[in-house]
């Protein structure tokens, strides 16, 4: 069965167009992560799964039921904020239990779904506190709490880690991963966070200006880009472009290889001057300003004493680099 | 403040400016309340000596309370005062919502045509207001007061509360939404809480004004029964003579509901201002 079907869905504000045609299929039990540069539409996209936004055109489809014209409380939903967005004048308890009051279950039904959750997510302590006397990372597990007791059939994510410090994102991150697995329920995940895409998604939908661009497995993505702002958008340092000589480059296009694939080599095809060196202990990362006046960036895994201004060679394996045409796509090797 | 930043000087000069400032304030209210409790002769002889065991004299008072329909006036002034500013926050908040919240063709020119109430003065349209109100039989009710107070204070309302209203988050109102909440418990129960400041300082810029006014109690509501203080007071004014003790008597009882009333509302402006600052 699949979780959400999205047919041509298109949105727009006045006379701009922020969606584009979108079509997209979740399958039961998918953790599907949004991913794009800010302005991109994911969140929009997220909103009007969530019948916050109608789409102009197109058709919602959430479990087999077209939704466009139910409300986001009928939709079988659920959905975690940036902001938390916990209701102050509540307890913890409360703000969970809110949802299941409104859909008029029995009381026993309410104690049991909140004790359930409670317990998943540690908030024992605090039931009887308010937001305002938890912190950003309690504050966060309540929203999933107030999402988790729902039951929804599909769980919405719209930046749910962006307001943590960034050890608390990353336990967060494994929880939310956890949780995926304990409920294997289906849910959208929205970030501009690549590594919270590559890590939580089953797939990826990369976004730009209200179109999608590529849809894959993480590994598929990475290893596979169709065009140039996939290639460049995923993977940490970016991937290096090179438009200029000396190498065999597409005409008008650029050639593209991973930092990762990059060597120091004596007799290496690529000369150029270090002009900064990042010493992270794991790996070190060299920018590097070529002959041809283009920088890239050189990951080297461990320790390395490269120093700035040293002229150094580079050199890569032809199958680990990317070919891209005059129009930013792929050509296939 | 800061040790580091403090300066003996400085702290004494602004201190100095705001009590001089508070001296200011309030000698008339001071010269007032004293007077309120002299003789008419020493009210003449020295109006600004404190009433000694000569002067001392409750007579004003006595005259005010004697006058039988002084808490009728009182209870009036405060029907009308606490229901137009109920009427302008409910009303004026809803707007403000409605403005801040939904997209809807006109929604800017809907904005500034509520807005231009505040330029220009509601007593320009007083004969027009007088001859609605006679053709609708309110003449001379409370009603006709607390509605031409509520249209008065709006135009203000909705300006300062659709600018709170726009800061409310709009990730609460949605996850209202999701839960299945109603745009009117939205409204009331996760909206209205946040704009609270908000709403005392409308509160307190509408009630002054409202229980101090004389035009409009003079002319839509001169009898007896629906008189307001203000009005009543003027009994006290005559031509030639004036009873200077029941006049001060009368509005030195006359402070005392609007300061209650500003001293409920300014915690929470206090709290308004402090709020973002602390936190």
């Amino acid at each position: 069965m699949t979780a959400l079907t999205l047919t041509n869905v298109c949105k727009s504000f006045g006379t701009v167009e922020v969606l584009k045609d979108i079509k997209l299929t979740v399958e039961d039990g998918e953790f599907v992560v949004f991913v794009g540069p800010s302005g991109c539409g994911k969140s929009t996209l997220l909103r009007v799964i969530a019948g916050l936004e109608d789409a102009t055109s197109g058709t919602v489809d959430i479990g087999g039921t077209v939704v466009n014209h139910i409300p986001p409380a009928k939709r079988g939903i659920a959905m975690v904020f940036q902001s938390y967005a916990l209701y102050p004048h509540l307890t913890v308890r409360d703000n969970m239990a809110l949802g299941l009051k409104q859909e008029k279950q029995p009381k026993t039904v309410i104690d049991e779904r909140v004790g359930k959750a409670v317990e998943m997510l540690d908030l024992g302590a605090y039931v009887d506190r308010r937001p305002s006397d938890l912190s950003g990372g309690q504050r966060q597990r309540v929203a999933i709490g107030r999402a988790i007791v729902r039951e929804p059939k599909l769980f919405l994510f719209d930046e749910p880690l962006s307001n943590l410090d960034a050890a608390l994102r990353m336990n967060t991150r494994i929880e939310i991963a956890e949780l995926h697995r304990t409920l294997s329920a289906s849910m959208i995940y929205v970030t501009h966070d690549q590594t919270e895409a590559m890590t939580l998604a089953d797939k990826i939908v990369v976004l730009r200006d209200g179109q999608v661009e590529q849809v894959g497995s993480p590994m598929e993505l990475y290893n596979n880009p169709a065009n140039q702002f996939v290639a460049g958008f995923l993977g940490s340092p970016a991937m290096n472009f090179l438009h200029k000589a000396p190498l065999a480059i597409p005409k008008n296009g650029a050639l593209g290889i991973r930092p990762e694939y990059l060597r120091v080599q004596k007799d290496g095809r690529i000369k150029g001057t270090v002009t900064h060196v990042e010493r992270l202990g794991g790996d070190t990362n060299l920018l590097v300003s070529t002959a041809e006046q283009e920088n890239l960036t050189v990951r080297i895994f461990g320790q390395d004493s490269t120093q700035v201004g040293e002229c150094i060679q580079l050199d890569f394996d032809d199958q680990q680099s990317f070919a891209f045409d005059e129009h930013r796509q792929r050509i296939p090797a | 403040m800061n040790a580091a930043r403090q300066n003996r000087f400085n702290t004494i000069a602004a201190h100095g400016a705001l009590i001089l400032y508070t001296l200011i304030a309030l000698f008339p209210v001071f010269v007032i309340v004293i007077n309120s409790f002299k003789t008419r002769k020493a009210i003449f002889r020295e109006p600004l000596a404190l009433p000694s065991a000569d002067s001392f004299s409750l007579i004003g008072y006595e005259t005010v309370l004697k006058q039988g329909d002084f808490f009728l006036y009182f209870q009036n002034s405060m029907i009308v005062t606490i229901g137009s500013l109920f009427f302008i926050l409910l009303f004026g908040a809803m707007a403000a919502f409605a403005l801040a919240e939904y997209r809807f063709k006109g929604n800017t020119v809907m904005g500034l045509y509520l807005a231009l109430g505040i330029m220009i003065p509601i007593r320009i349209g007083t004969v027009a207001i007088l001859e609605m109100m006679v053709q609708t039989g309110l003449v001379n009710t409370l009603w006709a007061l607390i509605l031409v107070y509520t249209a008065q204070g709006l135009p203000l309302a909705v300006f300062i509360l659709s600018e709170f209203m726009r800061q409310v988050s709009d990730d609460l109102k949605n996850a209202g939404r999701i839960d299945g909440l109603s745009e009117y418990r939205i409204f009331f129960s996760l909206v209205l809480p946040l704009v609270r400041p908000a709403m005392a300082t409308v509160a307190v810029f509408n009630m002054i004004p409202i229980w101090n006014d004389l035009w409009f109690p003079l002319i839509l509501a001169p009898a007896e029964e629906v008189k307001t203080l203000t009005l009543g007071s003027q009994v006290f004014i005559g031509q030639f003579v004036t009873d200077w003790n029941a006049v001060l008597s009368a509005l030195s009882l006359a402070i005392l509901p609007v300061m209650t009333l500003y001293v409920i509302f300014s915690r929470q402006l206090i709290r308004g201002i402090t709020s973002g600052a602390v936190k």
